[in-house]
């Protein structure tokens, strides 16, 4: 073997092993914030947290129901807004779009992703709060739905442009029109990434607690319908973490497993139920 | 995919339906006082199952700002309202706004200095001279004057402020604009001020966080939070020239010495206050109610709310650490609660 | 693929000499219609935005003009407004977390498409993409109760004397500070870059890498040479996310960046950043200036995200190759 081709087995050797250390530390740090949570946040969690509303100071025994389901109802409002937009957009900027079109909205995404969450929330509270004064979920999900559009968009994009032309191609030659091809062969193709999109932004917006404090508010009770205040995981644990009480400190952590655990389930679900996209060839 | 839809909606649906038997009242404000208004308002509404009192602590100008623009149904604040503010309330909604002092509190000088366990004394100039970068080292003359039996280092002082606008930072600015012209004139009296010197810690939590981890620091927290995370506090002098040790009763003293003088709107400011108990940085804290209100439900529930508050109310307060108000002060309240229409 | 789109002819004469109408009856027009409504509404929102940014920041424009970019000075009390420390700060960290969390992640992303099982990969994925479900504020916390003892303690002052001779690496080791902001913000935005990078890798089709492969070249020149220019499209798209990602974070920042307007050269010095002065005095602004010019910081913000974004793209550009795998702007 020449010591060109000794040094760059090596190399070879040595960059992938980097790639593997680089995974590992990656996958390390979720475990060590996963342990964290369950050391500081594990004791609080009980039937009583997923089910009794939030008690006063010095009492134990509250919960976070109403922030569990307040944070579900917003997610779902959400993903109305940012799911199809994001979705469909994608499609337009794949298969439909000249270059120049692309290029403007992929920009205005880039930068809409920019905006602080806080910002966002402000924007949103000049848009649906002040005119109707008075603070609601319907606020709430449409400043987190604004901020799944980009990931969204992005990603989907990406992942649907990474559909081999030969799948494209093959459609084509069988004569179906653009609109057949893009929901028969191509979407599904790139399922597994749309779906990977979809979840990453819901992973994304499901932990802003900024956006929501001029939109959804808060609440210590139940919130029903729509259009008044609720609370949320990410104030709950904002709120309990910045007081001066050792219980309410737990319950954030436990807060911040519950959210964790939540997406968790949420991932595992989606891909049990919808991961049913053609296998496209993998090296 | 028909099935998953037709759920979807289902859940909509009925995430959607609304049940109406409770009144729901808004307020949103000071950060301070959140542990005790939300003792307050889940023990009321346990006396009135009907009655849903919903508050979140999103920072006093926040809460002057939602009640002005009447997203909310009342206000909370640790600074009153300036002329300015009920300006601009009675020019939107045609009608005043009013105080209520609640409870009250102390902030007191925190610091973290390895080997010194005592308690120390500043006297305004030393608390001055630090947080405007003029006095930089723990064994300054300024501070060891008053400390007399301490050995203090002869390390740099890094003054921990908080980082985001606050009623903490603006009753201790408030302090030092009284104590110090030259404070007042170079940093002024406010909840953001340009601070000269020293790192910004989030919430009453950051900066006894960055107190704990920092060596030599000093920094101004509420008194329940030093109190809860043990860490030393010092005494100030006061007014009338003794090192008063911040304590609930030390608070309760400084507002008595101004009760015979309370104006009126209660907008008033109590630190540096006379007398030989008052700790002198010591403020109310306020509930802002609108005289007028269309809803008259909401109306009566509020003044019910309100007058239980200054009553049965006030003995919560000093379990949580808050001072409760001086009688004077109570009972003039009461005849203020009559102005509501 | 190019970056061109291509257009299906339907079946029957050329698309250009049908009517309008006998188009739209084929789905194809319909859909190109629908989907461009939804594309163009996130242009409308975008634009929306900085109309509301630009409205609402007219007193400080009026007031201070271009000096709010040259200003150092932000003095609530006495009413004066400078963005420089703010946009220093936003710049460094979001610099400092893209240092770190880019060569990680894409080292991660090649691991994970490349080399590791299918099974093993999937797993690994699954818990990664779990980085960007915990709340800021927890990343906030963590960041105050492990990384900020951390770093005053261990790696600040192990920096300084390996590398102290650096102005970068100088000045006291308070804990909090523009590094540490960017370390947090590092471990924010890697689950984007391993996600999408590894997704775009584990889709550049097979021969690829084995006309590389039967070239001779090892395993790692064909993922470096071959694999990952081909997916640079993806990548770069997931960069721009996480770039976005770490302009924009507001909570976890201001719990470790120390929360002073300071321009210092030191990565140990506190700082502040756009994002976490708007969140920090927006709830308390009392004032109309003091509000615009917290207003006019994202409008900043925005101008920044704005020309950062173009300065990527113009790098992409340049740097391309014609024809080669699925670059795209």
């Amino acid at each position: 073997m020449s010591p060109r081709l000794r040094w760059r087995k090596f190399v070879s050797g040595f960059m992938l092993t980097m790639t593997g250390v680089c995974a590992a530390v990656s996958v390390a740090v979720l475990f060590f914030i996963l342990g964290y949570l369950v050391y500081h946040g594990g004791t609080s969690i009980s039937w009583n947290f997923f089910t009794k509303l939030p008690a006063p100071v010095g009492e134990t025994g509250g919960g976070m129901a109403n922030a569990i389901v307040g944070s579900a109802k917003l997610l779902l409002l959400a993903s109305l807004v940012g799911v199809p937009i994001g979705f469909f957009g994608a499609i337009y900027l794949a298969e439909f779009s000249g270059g120049t079109t692309a290029f403007v909205v992929r920009y205005a995404a880039d930068l809409l992703n920019g905006v602080p969450s806080i910002v966002i929330g402000i924007f949103a509270y000049s848009l649906v709060v002040l005119p109707f004064k008075h603070f609601s979920t319907l606020a709430g999900g449409f400043a987190i739905g604004l901020m799944m559009i980009p990931i969204t968009l992005r990603s989907t994009e990406e992942f649907l442009r990474a559909v081999p032309r030969a799948l494209r191609e093959g459609a084509m030659a069988l004569g179906a029109s653009k609109w057949k091809t893009i929901s028969t062969v191509i979407v599904p193709a790139a399922y597994r990434g749309i779906l990977t999109a979809v979840l990453l932004a819901f992973a994304r917006v499901a932990g802003e607690t900024a956006p929501l404090l001029f939109t959804a508010f808060g609440n210590r009770f139940w919130s029903p319908g729509w259009n008044q205040p609720t609370a949320s995981l990410p104030v709950m644990i904002f709120t309990y973490a910045v007081a001066p009480y050792d219980d309410w400190h737990r319950q954030a952590w436990a807060a911040g497993l519950v959210l964790l655990g939540l997406i968790l389930v949420l991932n595992i679900v989606a891909r049990a139920i919808l991961s049913r996209g053609i296998a496209v060839p993998r090296a | 995919m028909k099935r998953i839809t037709g759920l979807f909606l289902a859940v909509l649906v009925l995430a959607g339906i609304a049940w109406a038997d409770a009144l729901s009242i808004n307020g949103a404000g000071a950060t301070f006082p959140y542990p005790m208004y939300s003792k307050w308002f889940d023990e009321y509404h346990k006396k009135n199952a009907n009655l849903q009192i919903n508050y979140q602590s999103i920072g006093s100008g926040g809460g002057i700002k939602q009640v002005t623009e009447g997203t909310v149904d009342f206000g909370a604040t640790d600074g009153p309202m300036n002329d300015e503010q009920l300006k601009a309330y009675s020019d939107k909604h045609g009608s005043g706004i009013l105080h209520f002092p609640t409870v009250m509190g102390a902030v007191v000088p925190t610091y973290n200095i390895p080997g010194v366990s005592a308690e120390l004394n500043f006297t305004p100039e030393a608390l001055a001279g630090i947080f405007l970068g003029k006095v930089t080292k723990w064994n300054d003359p300024v501070i060891a004057g008053a400390n007399k039996g301490v050995k203090l280092p002869a390390e740099d002082i890094v003054v921990v402020h908080r980082a985001e606008a606050s009623g903490t930072t603006y009753v201790w600015t408030d302090y030092l604009s009284k104590v110090s012209p030259e404070w007042k004139s170079s940093v002024g009296t406010g909840a953001a001020p340009k601070w000269p010197v020293g790192l910004g810690g989030k919430g009453n939590e950051g900066v006894t966080g960055t107190i704990k981890n920092t060596p030599n620091s000093i920094g101004y927290v509420e008194l329940i939070y030093a109190e809860s995370n043990k860490i030393p506090y010092g005494s100030v002098k006061n007014a009338s020239g003794v090192f008063v040790k911040p304590s609930l009763a030390a608070v309760s003293a400084a507002a008595a010495a101004t009760a015979k003088d309370m104006p009126d709107d209660f907008r008033v400011s109590i630190t540096n206050a006379p007398g030989k108990a008052a700790y002198p940085i010591s403020s109310f804290t306020w509930l802002l109610i609108p005289q007028k209100f269309t809803d008259t439900s909401k109306r009566d529930a509020l003044k019910g709310f309100l007058k239980w508050a200054l009553a049965d109310g006030q003995n919560y307060a000093e379990s949580l650490s808050y001072a409760k108000l001086p009688k004077e002060v109570v009972a003039k309240e009461l005849k203020a609660i009559d102005k509501i229409q | 693929m190019a970056t061109s789109t291509t257009t299906v002819p339907s079946a029957g004469p050329a698309a250009g000499s049908r009517s309008f109408l006998s188009r739209l009856r084929d789905g194809d027009e319909i859909a190109r219609l629908i989907t461009f409504l939804f594309a163009a509404s996130v242009v409308l929102v975008t634009l929306l935005l900085v109309l509301e940014l630009w409205q609402g920041s007219v007193l400080p424009r009026h007031k201070f003009g271009f000096n709010f970019f040259r200003t150092s000075v932000w003095d609530p009390i006495f009413e004066q407004f400078g963005a420089l420390p703010f946009i220093y700060g936003t710049l460094v960290t979001a610099g400092v977390a893209l240092v770190i969390a880019v060569p990680l992640g894409i080292g991660a992303a090649i691991f994970l498409a490349e080399l590791a099982p299918v099974r093993v990969s999937d797993t690994l994925e699954f818990f990664i993409d779990l980085l960007a479900a915990v709340p800021s504020v927890i990343y906030g916390l963590l960041g105050v109760f492990i990384v900020v003892p951390l770093m005053r303690v261990y790696i600040q002052p192990t920096l300084k004397h390996t590398l102290g001779f650096l102005p970068l690496f100088q000045g006291p080791a308070y804990g909090v500070g523009f590094l540490t902001a960017g370390i947090v913000l590092a471990i924010m935005v890697i689950p984007y870059i391993i996600s999408v990078s590894r997704e775009v890798l584990l889709s550049v089709p097979r021969d690829q890498r084995e006309a590389a492969l039967s070239l001779g070249s090892t395993r790692w020149e064909s993922t470096w040479k071959v694999v990952v220019p081909f997916a640079r499209g993806g990548i770069m798209g997931s960069i721009f996310l996480a770039l976005a990602r770490a302009l924009g974070e507001t909570m976890a920042v201001t719990m470790v960046i120390g929360n002073t307007p300071t321009i210092s050269a030191s990565l140990f010095s506190p700082g502040y950043s756009i994002a976490a002065v708007i969140a920090n005095e927006f709830t308390e602004a009392t004032g109309d200036l003091y509000l615009q010019s917290l207003i006019e910081l994202g409008l900043v913000l925005f101008i920044l995200t704005f020309i950062l974004n173009g300065l990527a793209r113009l790098l992409i550009v340049a740097t391309s190759q014609k024809g080669a795998g699925m670059g795209h702007a």
